[in-house]
């Protein structure tokens, strides 16, 4: 099986490639990646006008298997990661039961090979149950596929925890995943505390809830010299907080979600339950520094928290509706659209948050087109204008604001493992 | 709908022997005026209501209690109003019980303003009598209602709008017959 | 006019100076007809209306109730509890039901935020927000503007303050909305933790000192504390709060003398305001109650006296 990719402009951050090139792939490795190459025996694949990049990784996705299938599964969720042109994506341990042993992240690399869309990573749980007390099996977790470990929704509140947290998982290597939220700070809050949320009259989360525990979890880092990823950082504070920790050699990276680059506060106007997420949707002057803090890197990558809802739990009052975004399907298309076009970021800058960054966050070999490499590959069609329509998403999750919005630029072709897996947003085979 | 103008009926001066014939008539039919009063249903027929009292104040030197009915609230054809009324206060602040009431209105037409102002006054009191004084009657009743004073009697078709315009409101006293005319 | 092109009423945030107007200016005669002997119109014979109250409130669900049926309207109350909500049926099932019946219009109260707003989308009934979350009471800011008209003669450019727990009110944030749109200076004054920092944006001034935020003004408008803020270690106590904010005689001194002082009712006598103030002249907190029934008779004869969809010119 070889696939020759002609025509297509080469993005490889890790390379320092941005040119027109061809890319040959063979038996799922990349092996050249150079101008006019020629293979009469290669299918052939014509990119002129489209990007060519490394595949792209989310190292944050929900996929509710085990346990919530209702409201998404390994294979439905695998579609919509191939279709939103990801290669490659973690989910996160909130299942039922928890990923917190090597039994359940097992299931989940079985399912995920099955479905053989797109590489799944599980995430482990920190702690038993998710509870917040006692450190999970790590070991057995790292054994069993897990590259992270993570409380996900539900952060460790007990300081003492943590700091044992990061002291062990630092044994393996693992980054350990941050919900930064103080609870007692976010209790019943909705939305971004504010102007609008003044006006719309929900109970505000401040910036501080975040932020406060980025802190201590940033001098925890520096305490036990482990290694800390701070989940979907939405606040001037958190990103303060870590430039200042990086400029410090603290050991701390940081994600962030599309959603908390593009959408304000105010679009929660109407209780529209798709602009509940958590954490909420900032004001423009958080928007502003997230994107500063993109451009000068210090934010590492760019993640989606797909948080895929059934519609019941989206259909009903604001305040009962669940949090959470369907992502995958749109996180290309609206970064493009409203962070590259306006020359925001640039492509290279773009690509390496969405491969290089995650991939050296995670310790996994992938995220360049290095030859020998597995042939994880992302093409994108920079022209192409599409509108959002949920009810076309592969996902089960139909939850999101972005719904409606035209936007330029959408994944073209997604290769995994040098097979063509998407191609124009539908599933191959 | 637009309207053409077609004939001015009555001038200020006939509009003015007109209520003076209507003040006599009153004075006469109730042999006197005291236990009368005059209530006039929003918006024109309040200031003929005033007229009316004016003159019955004129000729027998007895002030009669003067009201206002806004009978918003007891339409029967709000459904087929292109734009809702506003609604304005009823403006009697004499008890009506035991009364001849004298209704003014300006154009007596279908009936229904006068049925819809019955409705309103009874839940004002109970009056001794109701009378009805207008100022025109036009015909095409849809109502056995019939005036017990009459300005002027003018026949009309149905394609035909009488405008009765008065100082208070329209700064100038007319009655003018219009037409409409489909575009 | 304009006010019958809405289909629903959820907020005054959303509302015109003119549409205020309107419906101040219907409820006039409105009020006329709750002082007669015989206190019904026939207008909205052949209506329907529903209250469906999320939260306990006997005086605004009575004033509705009542108003409903002072027009000839066919009213009916809908017995809910938010906890059977959360167990059983959802809310949009619950309004198709209401909407099947064959009801014109609903008010809804609910605890949450945005529920009428949610409601409205999925009914073609009209919905009249009776009180949602910490968001707005459009019927009962209306009624504080009609009270406040009625005895001062005009809303434009008074100097209003608002007193109480700001941050929760909904009470208050439709005032400041309504009256804002008249060109009042509105104050909210209360305890640091009940007033948000960003209620300036809104265009009010905010004061700690009750003292000096009733300094000349026309109006003083007190909301009712309640308990659960200081269980939550909103404030530390109520004796602290009465210390601090109850309404006395001694500070109307700072307002000018023809002070009105308004209270959306029930009162907690001796912690927000104290009896002397309560049942003096300056008070119009009984005529408020009034006042509700004739504003809410306005607005339900103008959502629903007569239909303007079947009229073709």
């Amino acid at each position: 099986m070889r696939l020759l990719i002609k025509g297509g402009r080469v993005i490889d951050p890790a390379n320092g490639l941005n040119a027109v090139m061809d890319v040959l792939l063979e038996e799922g490795r990349i092996t050249a990646v150079e101008k006019e190459l020629a293979d009469n025996s290669a299918e052939i694949i014509n990119a002129k006008n489209k990007l060519v990049c490394p595949g792209f990784i989310d190292m944050h996705v929900h996929l509710r298997e085990p346990g919530q299938e209702y409201k998404e599964d390994i294979t439905s969720g695998s579609r919509a990661a191939a279709a939103g042109g990801f290669t490659t994506v973690c989910c996160m341990p909130n299942t039922e039961p928890a990923i917190d042993n090597a039994a359940v992240a097992s299931f989940v690399r079985e399912r995920a090979r099955k479905t053989g869309l797109v590489n799944v990573f599980p995430i482990g749980a920190i702690t038993r149950g998710r509870e917040g007390n006692e450190l999970s099996e790590m070991a057995e977790l790292v054994a069993a596929g897990c590259v992270a470990v993570s409380d996900d929704g539900r952060p460790v509140m007990r300081a003492d925890v943590m700091r044992n947290a990061l002291e062990y998982a630092k044994m393996f290597g693992l980054p350990v995943l941050a919900h930064s939220e103080d609870l007692h700070l976010s209790r019943e809050g909705q939305m971004h505390e504010g102007y609008y949320s003044i006006i719309y009259g929900l109970k505000g989360i401040p910036a501080a809830a975040e932020e406060v525990m980025i802190a201590r979890d940033i001098m925890l880092a520096d305490l036990t010299g482990g290694n800390l990823h701070v989940c979907h950082i939405s606040t001037r504070g958190a990103v303060e907080l870590i430039r200042e920790a990086k400029e410090k050699g603290i050991r701390v990276t940081c994600e962030v979600t599309p959603h908390h680059l593009i959408l304000s506060d105010e679009v929660v106007d109407g209780y529209d339950t798709d602009t509940k997420v958590n954490p909420p949707l900032r004001s423009e002057e958080h928007i502003a520094a997230l994107r500063e803090a993109l451009q000068e890197g210090v934010i590492d990558c760019i993640a989606t928290d797909h948080a895929p809802h059934h519609r019941e739990s989206k259909d009903c009052e604001y305040v009962l509706a669940a949090p959470g975004i369907s992502g995958l399907e749109t996180a290309v298309a609206s970064i493009m659209d409203k962070l590259v076009s306006p020359g925001i970021l640039n492509l290279e800058q773009m690509v390496r948050l969405y491969t290089t960054g995650p991939a050296e966050i995670l310790g996994i070999d992938r995220g360049t087109l290095s030859p020998g490499k597995v042939a994880d590959l992302t093409l994108l069609d920079p022209k192409l204008v599409k509108t959002v329509e949920p009810s076309k998403f592969y996902s089960k999750g139909k939850n999101t604001p972005f719904k409606g919005m035209q936007l330029k630029g959408w994944p073209w072709m997604t290769i995994r493992e040098g097979i063509i897996v998407a191609r124009e947003g539908e599933i191959i085979g | 709908m637009q309207l053409r103008d077609k004939n001015v009926i009555m001038d200020e001066m006939a509009m003015k022997r007109a209520l003076t014939r209507i003040a006599h008539e009153i004075i006469e039919k109730n042999k006197g005026v005291d236990n009368v009063a005059v209530v006039g249903i929003r918006r024109r027929g309040g200031p003929l209501a005033q007229r009316l009292a004016a003159r019955i104040q004129e000729i027998e030197g007895v002030n009669v209690p003067v009201g206002i009915l806004d009978i918003t609230l007891y339409r029967d054809d709000l459904t087929t109003l292109s734009s809702q009324p506003q609604v304005h206060r009823t403006e009697v602040d004499f008890a009506i019980s035991g009364m001849n009431i004298v209704l003014v209105d300006d154009v007596l037409y279908t009936g229904r303003t006068i049925r819809a102002a019955l409705d309103a006054l009874m839940d004002l009191g109970r009056p001794r009598a109701i009378q009805l004084a207008v100022l025109i009657d036009r015909g095409h009743r849809e109502l056995p209602i019939k005036a017990d004073f009459i300005g002027k009697n003018v026949p009309t078709s149905r394609q035909e709008v009488i405008s009765v315009l008065v100082k208070e409101i329209d700064s100038k006293d007319e009655v003018v017959i219009q037409e409409i005319i489909d575009t | 006019m304009g006010f019958e092109q809405n289909k629903d009423l959820l907020g005054l945030r959303e509302l015109s100076r003119k549409d205020i107007e309107l419906i101040l200016a219907t409820a006039m005669p409105m009020k006329d007809i709750i002082r007669r002997d015989i206190k019904k119109v026939p207008t909205l014979r052949g209506k329907a209306m529903v209250t469906v109250f999320y939260e306990p409130s006997t005086r605004t669900r009575t004033s509705f109730e009542i108003a409903g049926k002072y027009l000839s309207a066919d009213t009916v109350n809908l017995a809910v509890t938010t906890s059977s909500v959360q167990k059983g049926e959802s809310l949009r099932d619950t309004i198709k039901t209401i909407e099947v019946m064959g009801f014109d219009l609903m008010v809804i109260r609910h605890a949450m935020s945005g529920t009428p707003h949610y409601a409205a989308r999925n009914t073609r009934m009209k919905v009249i927000n009776a009180g949602d979350g910490a968001n707005e009471h459009p019927t009962q800011a209306l009624l504080d503007m009609f009270s406040i008209k009625e005895k001062k003669g005009t809303l434009d450019n008074l100097k209003v303050a608002i007193v109480g727990d700001i941050l929760h009110s909904r009470v208050a944030r439709s005032n400041i909305y309504g009256l804002s749109k008249f060109g009042c200076e509105v104050r909210v004054v209360g305890p640091s933790t009940l007033i948000p920092p960003e209620i300036e944006k809104l265009g009010v001034k905010s004061y700690y000192s009750l003292d000096e935020a009733l300094k000349g003004v026309d109006v003083i408008n007190v909301l009712r504390i309640q308990r659960e803020r200081q269980q939550v270690g909103l404030f530390p106590s109520l004796d602290e709060y009465a210390n601090l904010y109850m309404l006395t005689p001694r500070h109307l001194l700072q307002a000018r003398d023809d002070v009105l002082v308004l209270h959306p009712g029930p009162m907690n006598r001796g912690v927000e305001i104290s009896s002397d103030i309560a049942d003096s002249n300056a008070a119009v907190i009984n005529e408020q109650v009034t006042n509700g029934v004739a504003v809410r008779m306005a607005l339900l004869f103008l959502m629903m006296g007569g239909s303007k969809d079947e009229i073709a010119d």
